[in-house]
């Protein structure tokens, strides 16, 4: 009885606009699937690093790499602003990042793929960012207090990242013919996985009711796949590049793009860890986790003897 | 995980983003010491020279108020409304009051 008072009293807030904070009542269901979100939201921006770093060593000019540095750097406070976020919901940092290892968690499957070219961080930039971006505009509004403000301060920074990228592409479309073809080459293979990055049609998500419900998530799978969608086809028709769908039409009557059909046999392969990458991103991670055991170790040792001292004195 | 193998304590971060505002709350870090809790901090929310002053707090240093506790806890200023100034009645014609 008393829950289901509660219960009332909650979506009572959420219907008023009402931000949830840490230590406010809240069902169990919207805490795990925050923790759930959260958490993968966290990992996406930590492994998302590995396919960018990979072209720091290689990045054709000092400027280029000095934004890539600072493009990854962003990404790891992305990844720490979330992992904070996550944490008021009563699991520690050491948990999720269990879960990460363990391959309970999961991390967005775009980081799969490897980056074969320079154009790759070009395309990375612009769709992949892009399509995060859209994603994270519109949970600035999420009901969670701490997830909203999260999201709000990497909105801020994200959109250097986009603009990097696209910077990247139209510099390769415009120039030699090899530059360009391989600017095509990576709009190729990345276009399909940005646009599966949304997550499954509604139809076939089984997390969207309770979501929208609470707030969670202010805008569908679908509605905001289309939104990226009618955004970035004039910009790629700008730089002279081709999205590689040919139902992809403009529908005077709905006012928005048709596209076609994804592959998401693929999508699920990937999803469910045989995608190109997924063995070396999860062993990358839990490689760096443990090189990094003795700066820990270190750490708290020293710690432990600073507090001693205090003691002492 | 073994408990001597952590990310460390939590630390909370509040920022003053120029001379004359508060310190406002911006998230938090995981840190062993005050020093590594600064710069861990620095590193993770001035990156765009987004503050002039940093404090770090270990978070079982704050106490909170719950908010189930709300309704008694803040209920001695309810029913205070002459603490505001709209509850006095001014003169018609008065001005600058």
């Amino acid at each position: 009885m008393e829950d289901i008072k509660k219960l009332e009293e909650f979506q009572a807030k959420i219907d008023a606009e009402i931000k949830i904070e840490p230590k406010d009542w809240m069902p169990e269901d919207y805490r795990k699937h925050l923790q759930r979100q959260i958490s993968q939201h966290a990992h996406s921006e930590v492994i998302g690093m590995q396919p960018e770093g990979n072209w720091i060593s290689r990045a054709p000019s000092l400027r280029a790499k000095v934004v890539l540095l600072a493009k990854i750097q962003d990404e790891a406070g992305h990844g720490q602003y979330l992992y904070s976020a996550a944490e008021t919901l009563g699991k520690s940092r050491d948990e999720y990042i269990e879960e990460l290892q363990t391959e309970k968690a999961k991390y967005s499957s775009i980081f799969n793929y490897p980056t074969l070219t320079w154009a790759d961080m070009g395309a990375v930039g612009w769709l992949v960012d892009g399509a995060a971006i859209v994603n994270q505009v519109s949970l600035q509004r999420t009901s969670y207090g701490p997830y909203s403000r999260a999201m709000v301060r990497i909105c801020k920074e994200e959109s250097f990242h986009q603009r990097q990228g696209y910077e990247i592409m139209a510099h390769m479309a415009n120039g030699t013919p090899e530059q360009k073809a391989m600017a095509q080459d990576a709009l190729n293979r990345f276009w399909w996985p940005s646009i599966m990055m949304f997550g499954p049609h509604d139809s076939d998500s089984p997390n969207t009711g309770n979501a929208v419900k609470w707030k969670i998530k202010r805008e569908t799978n679908d509605e905001l796949r289309q939104k990226f969608i009618d955004k970035t086809v004039q910009q790629a028709e700008v730089i002279g590049l081709t999205i590689p769908d040919p139902d992809l039409k403009w529908n005077e009557e709905k006012g928005h793009y048709d596209f076609g059909e994804m592959d998401w046999e693929e999508f699920w392969r990937v999803v469910k860890g045989n995608g190109p990458c997924n063995k070396q991103r999860l062993n990358h991670h839990k490689k760096a986790h443990q090189d990094g055991a003795w700066v820990r170790e270190a750490a708290l040792a020293y710690a432990a003897k600073q507090k001693e001292k205090q003691l002492v004195a | 995980m073994s408990n001597t193998d952590n990310q460390g304590d939590v630390w909370e971060v509040f920022i003053q983003s120029k001379p004359g505002l508060p310190h406002k709350h911006a998230g938090s870090i995981h840190a062993t010491d005050k020093e590594m809790a600064l710069q861990n901090a620095r590193d993770t929310y001035t990156r765009r020279q987004e503050g002039t002053c940093l404090w770090v707090v270990p978070l079982n240093a704050i106490v909170s108020s719950m908010p189930e506790d709300n309704d008694s806890f803040f209920d001695p200023s309810d029913d205070k409304i002459y603490r505001h100034p709209t509850h006095y009645v001014m003169p018609d014609g008065a001005k600058h009051i």
